[in-house]
């Protein structure tokens, strides 16, 4: 009986702190988007409040719309985020496929090698990437983005991927090859199929420091035309600080596409993270 | 790690010089080398020059003497560095107990709605450092009145005061932004851990009559220090490594007086200049080296020290 009281008082105990943080984690998402539909005086006078039919306003978006080439920025980070995962996943699976399926010498000094990047940031060579980039004319470029991006993405991507693609049965390889398929066969036709799971656990991964990344548009590609949505809304935000609808407004539409996908993605997310990456 | 299979002789015997292991690895070998490792050496062995008399030229040590001890460099090196020791320490103090915490409780089994809390908790590290930084800057922001009215409703009113732009407090709300953004990381990371904690262990210390508390402190906290390592070094090397949301928050310049400035703005404002300072190519590798070693020791000392030592508890 006092045993159950307890536990019951426990139970409540965790949830209580378990709200309280997700309210903390929670609240200042909530707060930025609710004001953003709000008309200048009500984010003033009740920024608690939820858009009500008096207060509601989209002034701050049709700011937003009109002025920033935000659609021209989405469209960028797009592409950059697309072709990168794209390349990481197909050259990381490539080499994971070489490292875990093939005896050769230098193998384990490779795999050292590749995974080198995992530790140390790319940033760290940014002076010779730019001068890089400047004498190869790829300043102000997405294909500049796209490279840095991809070398970025790959340490870890082989890594993972070696580890999983160990997992896949020789016993079908082998059948593979006595039916004549080649090594090229192998890969794209037998395993890439069924390391799928794995692959989408390293494109989420890989997304989310590219998506946000300021450092590298910031300095290698800052042109108009080339901005993404991160330094898009930075400069953006920057130049509305007193135009408070516009803010909230930027900054809710540079959440959405985040929030979108992490309720398309957290189950794979949160799998990731809790199997994969601990061992 | 487990043994690769054998069968790959009967290729070995078909094709003596097996090309397709080059071309797997071609395209990810180029581009790692050639975008991450060339500049990454390259930026090392420029921290080894500079211009002297118009002349790019070898200097050897010299650039990091200027860094470490010329009254130009030196203040706001040693500043950033601090500071940026300071951060680390914040993360270390705040995020990873709250974290554990987080996670403990998460782990309990059965209990409701975990999956919701576990998504919430961690969809602030999802956001880019731009929306957090500006986030905060709002809700902070003395104009706006949102804190000090929900301190108010807690009568911590006379607490609050205008953090970000006072020296003293500057560093430290920045480092709990940082905190408040990364701390489903070490959450999720060390959730795993407890749940890949054996059954059978915290059954054997149920019958011995450790629960509750003691269970967790005696049993549970040393099976996932090898977690809390994982986190303690990616949370260094993202530390050291920093840069955006200072920049978003506080500006190239670090305000208010660089009170908030660490070694990732130091390096921008070095090699990219800024204002009236002009860009110094040499100086920028000279930082980017440091913050090298720097991320290097933290490394080589999780890997060779810390890891080795933990090896014991594991499975």
């Amino acid at each position: 009986m006092s045993k159950a009281r307890t536990s019951i008082v426990r139970t409540g105990a965790v949830h209580f702190a378990l709200i309280a943080y997700t309210l903390v984690a929670l609240f200042p998402v909530f707060l930025t988007i609710a004001n953003s539909f709000k008309s200048r005086n009500a984010i003033f006078r009740e920024p608690l409040a939820i858009p009500t039919p008096e207060s509601f306003s989209l002034i701050g978006y049709e700011t937003v719309l009109k002025q920033g080439d935000f659609i021209g920025y989405f469209q960028n980070s797009v592409v950059v985020t697309v072709v990168s995962i794209a390349l990481v996943l197909l050259f990381g699976a490539m080499a994971a496929f070489a490292l875990s399926e093939y005896r050769f010498r230098g193998n384990t000094l490779m795999g050292l090698y590749l995974a080198l990047g995992i530790m140390i940031p790319i940033r760290l060579g940014t002076v010779a990437i730019l001068q890089g980039m400047v004498a190869t004319n790829l300043v102000n470029t997405l294909t500049a983005l796209i490279l840095v991006y991809t070398a970025q993405g790959l340490p870890l991507a082989v890594f993972i991927l070696s580890e999983f693609m160990r997992t896949v049965s020789d016993d079908l390889k082998n059948a593979g090859r006595i039916d004549g398929l080649s090594e090229y066969a192998i890969f794209f036709r037998l395993v890439l199929p069924l390391i799928r799971p794995a692959m989408a656990t390293v494109a989420v991964f890989t997304m989310i420091p590219i998506w946000n990344d300021l450092w590298f548009p910031l300095i290698l590609a800052p042109a108009e035309t080339t901005k993404t949505v991160t330094l898009g809304s930075q400069i953006f935000i920057g130049q509305f600080v007193t135009n408070w609808n516009a803010v909230l407004s930027a900054l809710s539409l540079a959440i959405f596409p985040v929030l979108v996908l992490y309720v398309i993605f957290s189950r794979q997310l949160i799998r990731g993270i809790t199997a994969g990456a601990v061992k | 790690m487990k043994p690769r299979e054998t069968t790959m002789d009967v290729s070995e015997l078909k094709r003596p010089r097996r090309w397709h292991i080059l071309i797997f690895l071609l395209p990810a070998l180029i581009v790692y080398t050639a975008v991450m490792i060339l500049p990454l050496i390259e930026t090392l062995r420029q921290s080894f020059y500079n211009t002297v008399d118009g002349q790019y030229a070898f200097v050897g040590l010299g650039n990091f003497k200027v860094l470490f001890g010329d009254p130009r460099w030196a203040a706001d090196f040693w500043n950033a560095l601090r500071n940026n020791f300071f951060f680390f320490l914040i993360h270390m103090a705040v995020q990873n107990p709250i974290g554990v915490a987080l996670a403990a409780m998460l782990s309990i089994p059965r209990l409701r709605f975990s999956a919701f809390y576990r998504t919430a908790i961690f969809l602030p590290t999802l956001l880019s450092f731009v929306i957090v930084g500006f986030i905060w800057k709002l809700i902070l922001s003395p104009i706006w009145g949102v804190a000090p009215y929900l301190m108010d409703l807690v009568g911590l009113k006379w607490l609050f005061a205008p953090w970000l732009g006072r020296p003293d407090s500057a560093l430290i709300a920045v480092s709990l932004i940082s905190v408040w953004q990364y701390i489903g990381i070490p959450m999720m990371l060390i959730y795993a851990a407890l749940l890949n904690i054996p059954d059978e262990v915290i059954e054997a210390a149920e019958l011995d009559g450790v629960t509750g508390w003691s269970q967790f402190w005696k049993i549970k906290l040393p099976l996932i220090l090898p977690a809390i390592g994982i986190v303690s070094i990616l949370t260094f090397v993202g530390n050291f490594n920093a840069f955006d949301l200072i920049y978003t928050v506080q500006g190239a310049l670090a305000g208010p007086d660089k009170s908030t400035d660490i070694l990732g703005t130091l390096l921008y404002r070095t090699f990219f200049g800024f204002q009236l300072q002009l860009g110094d190519r040499s100086m920028g590798a000279t930082i980017a080296a440091i913050m090298f070693l720097i991320i290097l020791a933290g490394v080589s000392l999780y890997l060779f020290v810390i890891q080795r030592r933990m090896r014991r508890y594991q499975f």
